[in-house]
């Protein structure tokens, strides 16, 4: 545990001296890291209690555009922006979780329903491309250096913001940890009917974690527009992004706090080192050693995304042994 | 009735007999070894690349094709053994996501192969006009071959003794070893038979469709609806899912745009999936 406490706080702070030491490109690198960590970090929520999501992409382009839209066409602040697009991401998590929960829409077809999700937001802005940009994106008007619109050109202080958020969101990832509603999730995860039968409200815990989920990856969406200045329906929603959120955090691991952020740090490195090694000759190299990786992840590492995507799946198929670390340690 | 109503149902019919026979191998696998192919639109991509270069080294179309649906049954059974079999036991959605990674896999790899270029076959088949309707000729084929296609799964699941070992594995897979069918092997026709189905609908799309790395992404999601809304291994109730969504393309696409018509298809699918959770059809 001490450990663990040195590696909390000593993390953070070489990151931090790492920030006044790196030159741009490598800040930038750090910033895109340190926010697609916090949004897999987010999916890894809902992800780890066997809730597997493809409709991430959905809630992160929400996040994304709504703030951008509001400030481009009214000069409404992000700071109003931004608490609006996650209160609509979390609405939208709301109206898709609650039934998919109450009628037992689980295993690939939770998977299917969000993916379906996933593209209702990104085709509906294209669709409004006299608003959104369509295909072509959109750029956030460009004001300079402003607290208010929460533009910054100097990239330091997105990379502050972005340590803040990663930070912030390990910190719920604890909170849920310690809270009762892990233990809850757990409880109902190996048996439902036994779970609701002691006084769980099943339903409330599990939209807890799935709004939570989606709120999050809605702020990572829009403080990635505010830092990128430009948003595209490919980068910021859809099934791409979707899977792309999935994938990264299974890979570096879901179950585990650091897991989804190592997951970026991978992923990003691999995207950067290939196109770096290899410049625009070999475009689709990063994708084809990662689609690779990904399949030798899930088939030789069975137990490990077994032990907690099984619960999802119970009644469907064998029920995998419980894990017991995990069980102990909760 | 408006002319051009009419011409967008006419289309819809057509857009779902293309959407049907690609739905069909994937609902077979789907079905069967209930396990979801996600990158099943790629491995067509693949085909449609297939067909592309050998008719670009010479072949006649009619041999590429054939080539084409033999290199996609050998994949398909490559497939299954290579990255479904390893994970069989585990949760389904494993197995969606270890596809998952042959979709990025796929994708990427034509990129690298291939490049983002769109290209085009340049066999252009006629556009029929029927009594001031335009239809094209690909796509009334593509319509038919899907219906043949359909009717031929249904007898060889009816009529032979694998296709019966199909259905059994299909509804009881833990008493079908009891009974002297090798599972394994079934799991392999399967797979062999979903990547000829791949294939023929790769030969049939390369006609309408210019080629490209991420042209599944057009066609996999709603594939995918069509499979679970007419109910899974159900084939005639995928057949009529597909007609019902490319209905609700074609005619949504004639009173708004085409990205609203799709919206509209996925919502449908969303609020469906929680009124009839095991398909239209379901009983």
């Amino acid at each position: 545990m001490s450990a663990r406490n040195i590696l909390l706080a000593g993390g953070p702070a070489i990151l931090l001296i790492l920030s006044f030491l790196a030159p741009p490109y490598f800040m930038h690198l750090l910033i895109q890291i340190l926010l697609w960590g916090f949004i897999y970090t987010a999916w890894a929520m809902m992800g780890r209690f066997g809730f597997v999501s493809l409709g991430h992409g959905a809630f992160m382009g929400v996040g994304a555009y709504v703030p951008a839209l509001l400030w481009n066409y009214y000069g409404v602040t992000p700071w109003l922006g931004i608490p609006l697009g996650v209160a609509l991401s979390a609405l939208l998590a709301l109206v898709i979780g609650y039934p998919c929960f109450r009628l037992r829409v689980v295993g690939h077809y939770f998977a299917l329903v969000t993916l379906a999700l996933s593209q209702v937001v990104l085709l509906s802005i294209v669709a409004a491309r006299d608003i959104t940009g369509g295909s072509l994106g959109l750029s956030q008007r460009a004001v300079g250096f402003s607290w208010y619109a929460l533009q910054f050109p100097d990239k330091r202080y997105f990379y502050a913001i972005s340590l803040l958020l990663w930070l912030g969101g390990l910190a719920v990832w604890r909170w849920m940890n310690r809270g009762i509603g892990r233990e809850v999730l757990d409880a109902l995860a190996e048996d439902e009917e036994a779970a609701a039968s002691i006084g769980i409200d099943v339903m409330r815990e599990k939209l807890r974690v799935t709004v939570i989920s989606a709120a999050l990856t809605a702020l990572g969406g829009a403080i990635f527009g505010q830092y990128l200045m430009y948003l595209n329906p490919e980068t910021v929603s859809g099934i791409a992004v979707s899977l792309q959120i999935v994938f990264a955090a299974i890979v570096g691991g879901m179950y585990s706090m650091l897991g989804p952020t190592v997951g970026a740090l991978l992923t990003i490195s691999l995207n950067e080192g290939l196109r770096v090694a290899f410049a625009t000759n070999f475009i689709g190299a990063a994708n084809t050693i990662y689609g690779i990786l990904l399949m030798l992840c899930i088939i030789f590492m069975p137990r490990g995304i077994v032990g907690l995507l099984g619960p999802m799946t119970a009644g469907t198929s064998i029920r995998p042994a419980r894990k017991p670390d995990e069980k102990l340690a909760a | 009735m408006d002319i051009y109503l009419l011409e967008a149902i006419v289309n819809g019919i057509l857009l779902g007999g293309v959407l049907a026979l690609l739905a069909l191998g994937l609902n077979l696998i789907f079905g069967v070894i209930d396990v979801v192919w996600i990158a099943y639109a790629d491995i067509v991509m693949c085909g449609m690349y297939v067909v592309y270069w050998l008719h670009d080294f010479g072949w006649p179309l009619p041999l590429a094709c054939a080539a084409t649906i033999v290199a996609l049954a050998a994949f398909g059974a490559l497939i299954h053994l290579l990255i479904i079999e390893p994970i069989l036991g585990s949760a389904p959605i494993n197995q969606l996501l270890a596809t998952g990674g042959l979709l990025f896999f796929l994708q990427s790899f034509a990129t690298l192969l291939f490049g983002t270029d769109f290209l085009n076959i340049g066999v252009r088949l006629p556009i029929i006009e029927f009594g001031g309707i335009y239809i094209s000729f690909a796509r009334l084929l593509a319509f038919a071959l899907a219906l043949v296609g359909a009717v031929a799964l249904y007898f060889f699941l009816r009529r032979t003794f694998i296709g019966t070992a199909i259905r059994a594995i299909a509804q009881d897979r833990d008493i079908i070893g009891l009974m002297g069918v090798d599972q394994r092997r079934i799991y392999i026709i399967t797979s062999m038979i979903g990547g000829a189905l791949a294939g023929l609908a790769a030969c049939l799309l390369v006609l309408q469709y210019d080629v490209h790395p991420f042209i599944g992404n057009t066609f996999g999601p709603l594939i995918f609806m069509i499979c679970v809304l007419g109910g899974l291994g159900d084939m005639i109730g995928g057949f009529i899912a597909a007609f019902v969504i490319s209905q609700i393309i074609s005619i949504g696409g004639y009173y708004s745009n085409t990205e609203l018509s799709y919206v509209l298809a996925f919502t449908f699918f969303i609020v469906l999936m929680f009124v009839r959770p095991r398909g239209i059809f379901a009983r």
